[in-house]
C-alpha cells in the first residue's frame, strides 16, 4: 500500500509539475494574449467613432484614425498629449510621469476622483484630428461591471456613437446593452440642456425616452426587463461624463472646436503639470 | 517450437495494425452511438445548453472537451498504478484543472472572439461530467494507448450531439450557419420570420430530448426498464 509519506511526495511532485507547466504556457502565451486585448480595445474605440472594423485590422487603423490621445484634470486642462508617429505613440508634451490614454485605467482614475485626489487624470481619445472625442466609460450592472465608449462631436454637446460592454449582465434582457439597437440610439443625442446649458448627460429612461421629464434629445429608452442594468448605464454615464465637463466646457466656451493641436499649444487650456497639480 | 512460432506471428503484425485493432477502434467509434455520454449516459448536459446557440463556439467547445478528455485520459492511464487510491480523485482533477487551463490560455491567444463568446464555459469543461467519468471508469483501469482513443471517442460523441443541436438551432434562429446568411432573404420577404425559441436555453434540452427518443426508438437496448 501507499504510505502517507508516499501520497504527501506524491502531491508535492504533481503540483510542482502542474505549476511548472501552466506558468511556462502563460508566459509564453501573454504577448500574444495582450496584442488581443488591446486590439479589441481599439475595435471599440473606433466603433464608438462609427468606424466597424476586423480585429486584425484594428492597430492599423487605430493608429490611423486616432491622431492624438489626451490625458484631462478635473479642471478639463490637457495634462498629457501623445501623437502617433509612424506607428510609435510618442509624448509631445505634459508631465513625463503621465501614461499614454490608451494605457490608463479608467477605473483607478474614477476612484481617484472620488477620493478627492487631485493626480486623477482622465483619458480622451481625439479622432481624426477632432471630429470626435472619444471617452471611456466604466460602471456596474447588475451582476458586475459594464463598460463603454462613448464619442462626443466638436461641438462637445452631440454624441456621435457609443459602444458598451459587460461582464455577465443577463443574456437577453441587461446584457442587450452591447447589441446595435440599443447602442444606436445613441447617435445625435445630446449630453447638455439646451434650455439653459445644463450638464445633464444621457438617461436611460424605463418605459421609453418620452417618459423622460426633461427634453427627449438627453434620454434614450431603456431595455426591458434590463431595469438594473439600464440605470447602471445612466449612472456611470453620468458618472464618467461629469469628470469630463470642465474639459468640454473650456472647450466649447474658448471655441477651439477642432484642432487638438492647438489645445496643447495654446497656454490656457494646456496647463503641463509637474512636479506637483496646480488646483 | 510452437512457442517459436508464435513470436514470428506476433513479428510479422506490425504494430499499426495492432493498435488499429478491430478492439480499438471500437473503443473509438462507441460513444458515437450506442454508448454516446450525453444522449446516453446524459452527462455534460449544462455546456450542451450554454454554448450551442451557435455553430462557431460548439465547434470549438467539441475540439476543447475532446482535446481534455483525451490527454488527462492518456496522462492518467500513464500514471495509473503510482496514484494512490485514496487522493486519486484530486490527482484526476489536478490533471484535468492543468489541461483546462491550457486550452483556456490557448483560446485567449489564437481565438480570441471565440474565447470570449465561450466565457465561462471553458473553466467549466473541469466540472464536465464526461471528462472525471472516463478517468474513473476507463483509464485508471486501461493501457494509455486504448485511454487515449475513449478519450477521443467520448469527446467527439459529446461533440457530434453538441454540432447536431447548434446547426438545427443556428439555422432556425438566426437563418445563418457559422455567421454566413442560410435561408435566403426571399423567405423573409414572404413572411417567414426567425424562431428566437430556438436561440434560448430550453430549446436546445427540447433538442437533445428528441434526439434521446429517435436514438433509443432505434436502439431497444438502450430503453431503461
Amino acid at each position: 500500500m501507499f504510505s502517507n509519506r508516499y501520497i504527501f511526495i506524491y502531491t508535492t511532485v504533481l503540483v510542482a509539475g502542474a505549476a511548472i507547466v501552466l506558468a511556462l504556457a502563460a508566459t509564453l502565451l501573454q504577448p500574444m494574449q495582450s496584442r488581443n486585448e488591446e486590439t479589441a480595445t481599439m475595435q471599440e474605440i473606433l466603433k464608438a467613432a462609427g468606424k466597424d472594423v476586423e480585429r486584425e485590422a484594428a492597430m492599423e487603423a487605430y493608429n490611423e484614425e486616432i491622431t492624438a490621445e489626451l490625458r484631462v484634470d478635473r479642471e478639463g486642462r490637457v495634462v498629457a498629449r501623445y501623437v502617433n508617429e509612424d506607428g510609435a505613440w510618442k509624448q509631445v508634451e505634459g508631465d513625463a510621469g503621465v501614461s499614454r490614454a490608451f494605457d490608463c485605467n479608467m477605473k483607478a482614475e474614477l476612484d481617484k476622483a472620488s477620493k478627492g485626489e487631485a493626480d486623477a487624470f482622465f483619458p480622451v481619445f481625439v479622432c481624426r484630428g477632432g471630429d470626435a472625442y472619444i471617452v471611456p466609460l466604466q460602471g456596474k450592472g447588475l451582476w458586475g461591471a459594464i463598460w463603454g465608449y462613448l464619442a462626443i462631436g466638436k461641438d462637445f454637446n452631440t454624441v456621435e456613437g457609443a459602444t458598451f460592454g459587460h461582464k455577465g449582465e443577463t443574456p437577453g434582457l441587461g446584457a442587450e446593452i452591447a447589441g446595435e439597437d440599443f447602442q444606436k440610439q445613441f447617435e445625435g443625442k445630446k449630453i447638455f440642456d439646451s434650455r439653459n446649458g445644463d450638464f445633464v448627460s444621457v438617461t436611460v429612461q424605463k418605459g421609453g425616452a418620452e417618459k423622460y421629464a426633461g427634453q427627449l434629445e438627453n434620454a434614450v429608452d431603456a431595455v426591458s426587463g434590463g431595469t438594473i442594468t439600464s440605470n447602471g448605464v445612466t449612472k456611470m454615464l453620468k458618472d464618467c461624463l461629469s469628470c469630463y465637463v470642465p474639459f468640454f466646457e473650456r472647450m466649447r466656451g474658448e471655441g477651439r472646436t477642432v484642432d487638438p493641436v492647438a489645445v496643447a499649444t495654446d497656454t490656457t487650456a494646456f496647463v503641463p503639470v509637474v512636479g506637483q497639480v496646480a488646483r | 517450437m510452437s512457442q517459436e512460432k508464435t513470436k514470428t506471428a506476433e513479428a510479422s503484425v506490425p504494430f499499426w495494425k495492432e493498435m488499429f485493432s478491430a478492439k480499438n477502434m471500437k473503443l473509438l467509434s462507441r460513444p458515437f452511438g450506442s454508448e454516446n455520454p450525453v444522449t446516453v449516459q446524459v452527462l455534460g448536459i449544462c455546456s450542451a445548453l450554454a454554448v450551442t446557440a451557435k455553430l462557431q463556439p460548439a465547434l470549438v467547445m467539441a475540439l476543447s472537451v475532446t482535446v481534455v478528455t483525451a490527454f488527462s485520459n492518456l496522462i492518467i492511464s500513464l500514471m495509473r498504478n503510482s496514484i494512490p487510491p485514496r487522493i486519486r480523485i484530486i490527482v484526476q482533477l489536478t490533471v484535468i484543472a492543468t489541461l483546462v487551463i491550457l486550452v483556456d490560455q490557448v483560446l485567449k491567444a489564437v481565438a480570441f472572439e471565440v474565447s470570449k463568446q465561450l466565457s465561462v464555459f471553458v473553466g467549466l469543461i473541469i466540472t464536465n461530467c464526461i471528462v472525471m467519468g472516463r478517468l474513473e471508469a476507463f483509464a485508471m483501469a486501461n493501457k494509455p494507448w486504448p485511454s487515449f482513443l475513449d478519450g477521443i471517442g467520448n469527446g467527439i460523441g459529446y461533440g457530434i450531439i453538441l454540432v447536431i443541436v447548434a446547426i438545427v438551432r443556428e439555422l432556425l434562429g438566426s437563418g445563418t450557419l457559422l455567421g454566413h446568411q442560410i435561408i435566403p432573404s426571399c423567405f423573409y420577404e414572404a413572411g417567414y420570420s426567425n424562431n428566437g425559441l430556438f436561440i434560448l436555453p430550453p430549446m436546445a434540452l427540447i433538442l437533445v430530448g428528441i434526439i434521446i427518443w429517435i436514438q433509443r426508438s432505434r436502439n431497444r437496448n438502450l430503453i431503461e426498464k
